[in-house]
């Protein structure tokens, strides 16, 4: 398209200017500002937000946050790659629903996701109800509103995050490289180590931010599964918000928030970027040899 | 009939067969994100009463009468139909043009532009809701559904813009050029070649959009003020209350209405290929 098509342009970069830059460079000052004594601004420029912080209150809110991230994150791309695999080389016609199944609860309203989760573990529900006809118990065990279970809504929530990428990478591969390794000799963990797993690496590093991001600033699953003992890093900025109205703090945690993620999207994109200097010889083991 | 059966077997012999192990853990995966929903569906029907003897289940449709005749949830299926559609169209028209504009651009700035416009992909939801709260406030917006709805089009334009943007880079773009070439404005190369080449992902970006904005909480929750509660909001709001079996009846309308757009879905790309 020739010069004359960056009309299209303005009402994006309008739209975009107006709604994401502003908002977002607006969060940067309020951050910087004083909570006024009726939940208003006071326009006076102070670093006493990021002071406060950085009391060991909330730095144990952060780590625990990180933590649950992390092990969420973890959880899922040991779960998700074999799944992924395990679609992909199912047979052609078995495919679309197998990834129908995937796509049900992914696309199953969220606020519905986590409530059923929250039936799952409840007192009246299936797994209580099972256990207590078994006999294996005599009273329902409380599963609700504990870490555990804000660690199981976030796998369940997030795992289809990390099985789609990999499954495209998948999907594109020509599985005859893996019977090919097979004939060769190569068996077991050397075809996964050598084989499998460098080829869903770009799917995986995909995966990996895809739901690290979103879980580290989650409020809804901690909130309906964490029930109040467990307060995560968005329940907190979330409170400041709707609840204390303190903006000023609030906006400063976002800022934490936002750092944080563009640390881990940097990593990622440096670590994307080593990858591709090594080049292909680099991502499949063997061929190097 | 032979050569296909025989061309099936060579696929098979081509697929690996993936360990025990992947196939236990795929189980198990399947049954995390199925059972919750399963589980919800059959108490939906299940009548108040011990539900730990299976010999005292009764079935009724109680909750559903219940449902239909709930206003606030009435109410707020409209809000968020209301948003979801304005919302989608806004959202594909500004992501329309954009992509148009940014595919192939010399313009030294468009890798900022595109970078900010599917910024909102990576940004957690709850920094745009309360990013936009702060704005509406700053600029003397009064929150309710117009917010809801500006909140809504910033966060679907970046999908739209991903999903013309890939089909874009997709396709021959010698067709433009030769349109272009042949003497076309800008806008005629739009309306006669590029946008028909690109209908089924304008389709898909679209319905993207209106998925994503009907099902969004957070942007909502944040921007919606008091008295325009959206669905979700509504559902969120029940469950603090305490109310069970309706949300139950409710969850399953919606679970039923995924797995018939789904299959709607494929049936449409089916047909088109």
């Amino acid at each position: 398209m020739g010069r004359s098509s960056r009309i299209f342009l303005v009402p994006l970069v309008t739209w975009l200017g107006l709604f994401l830059v502003g908002p977002l460079l607006m969060v940067a000052v309020y951050s910087f500002l004083e909570r006024g004594p009726y939940g208003d601004v006071i326009w006076q420029p102070t670093l006493a937000n990021y002071t406060r912080a950085l009391d060991p209150l909330y730095l144990r809110i952060y780590s625990k946050s990180l933590v649950l991230a992390t092990s969420t994150t973890a959880v899922c791309a040991v779960l998700g790659l074999p799944l992924a695999y395990t679609i992909a080389t199912a047979p052609k016609r078995w495919q679309p629903g197998l990834l129908g199944l995937l796509m049900v609860p992914f696309l199953t309203n969220f606020v519905v996701r986590v409530y059923a989760i929250r039936l799952i573990l409840a007192a009246e529900g299936p797994i209580n109800l099972g256990l207590l006809s078994l006999g294996l118990i005599t009273e329902p065990i409380m599963m609700t509103d504990s870490t555990m279970a804000v660690a199981l809504g976030m796998v369940t929530n997030y795992l289809p995050f990390m099985v789609l990428p990999i499954y495209v990478v998948f999907e594109k591969f020509d599985f005859a490289m893996i019977e090919a390794a097979k004939d060769l000799g190569a068996k077991g963990w050397p075809v996964f180590s050598r084989v499998i797993l460098p080829l869903a690496k770009p799917g995986l590093l995909s995966g990996l931010s895809l739901v690290f991001v979103p879980v580290l600033g989650e409020y809804m699953i901690p909130d309906l599964l964490g029930g109040a003992k467990t307060l995560m890093l968005g329940g907190l900025i979330t409170e400041q918000f709707l609840r204390v109205r303190d903006w000023p703090f609030g906006s400063a945690l976002a800022m934490i928030l936002v750092t944080a993620m563009m640390f881990v999207m940097w990593l990622q994109h440096r670590y994307r970027g080593i990858e591709a200097r090594r080049g292909d010889g680099g991502r499949i083991g063997y061929s190097r040899t | 009939m032979e050569m296909e059966g025989a061309l099936a077997t060579v696929e098979l012999k081509r697929r690996p067969r993936p360990h025990a192990i992947a196939y236990l853990i795929s189980l198990v995966c399947y049954g995390l994100m199925l059972l919750p929903l399963v589980a919800i569906i059959f108490y939906s029907f299940l009548a108040p009463g011990d539900a730990s003897d299976a010999s005292q289940w009764s079935f009724t449709w109680d909750w559903y009468q219940a449902l239909s005749h709930d206003e606030s949830i009435l109410e707020a299926l409209t809000t968020s139909l209301i948003v979801a559609v304005v919302a989608s169209l806004g959202s594909t028209s500004i992501g329309l043009l954009g992509a148009l504009a940014l595919h192939r651009s010399q313009f030294s700035r468009s890798e900022l532009v595109s970078g900010l416009a599917t910024l909102p992909l990576a940004l957690p939801e709850l920094v745009l809701g309360l990013a936009s709260v702060i704005w509406f406030g700053t600029i003397g917006l009064s929150l309710g559904i117009n917010s809801v709805i500006i909140g809504h089009i910033t966060l679907t334009t970046a999908y739209v813009v991903t999903v013309i943007n890939a089909r874009l880079t997709d396709f021959d773009s010698a067709v433009i050029d030769a349109a272009s070439d042949l003497g076309a404005t800008p806008w005629q190369v739009a309306r006669r070649v590029t946008i028909p080449l690109l209908a089924p992902a304008i389709g898909a970006g679209a319905m993207m959009a209106f998925t994503l904005s009907f099902d969004d909480f957070m942007i909502s929750f944040f921007t919606a003020g008091v008295d325009h509660d959206t669905l979700p909001m509504r559902i969120y709001s029940m469950i603090r209350f305490g109310i069970n079996r309706e949300i139950y009846a409710l969850s399953t309308v919606l679970i039923l209405l995924t797995i018939t757009g789904l299959g709607v879905s494929s049936w449409l790309r089916r047909r088109s290929i």
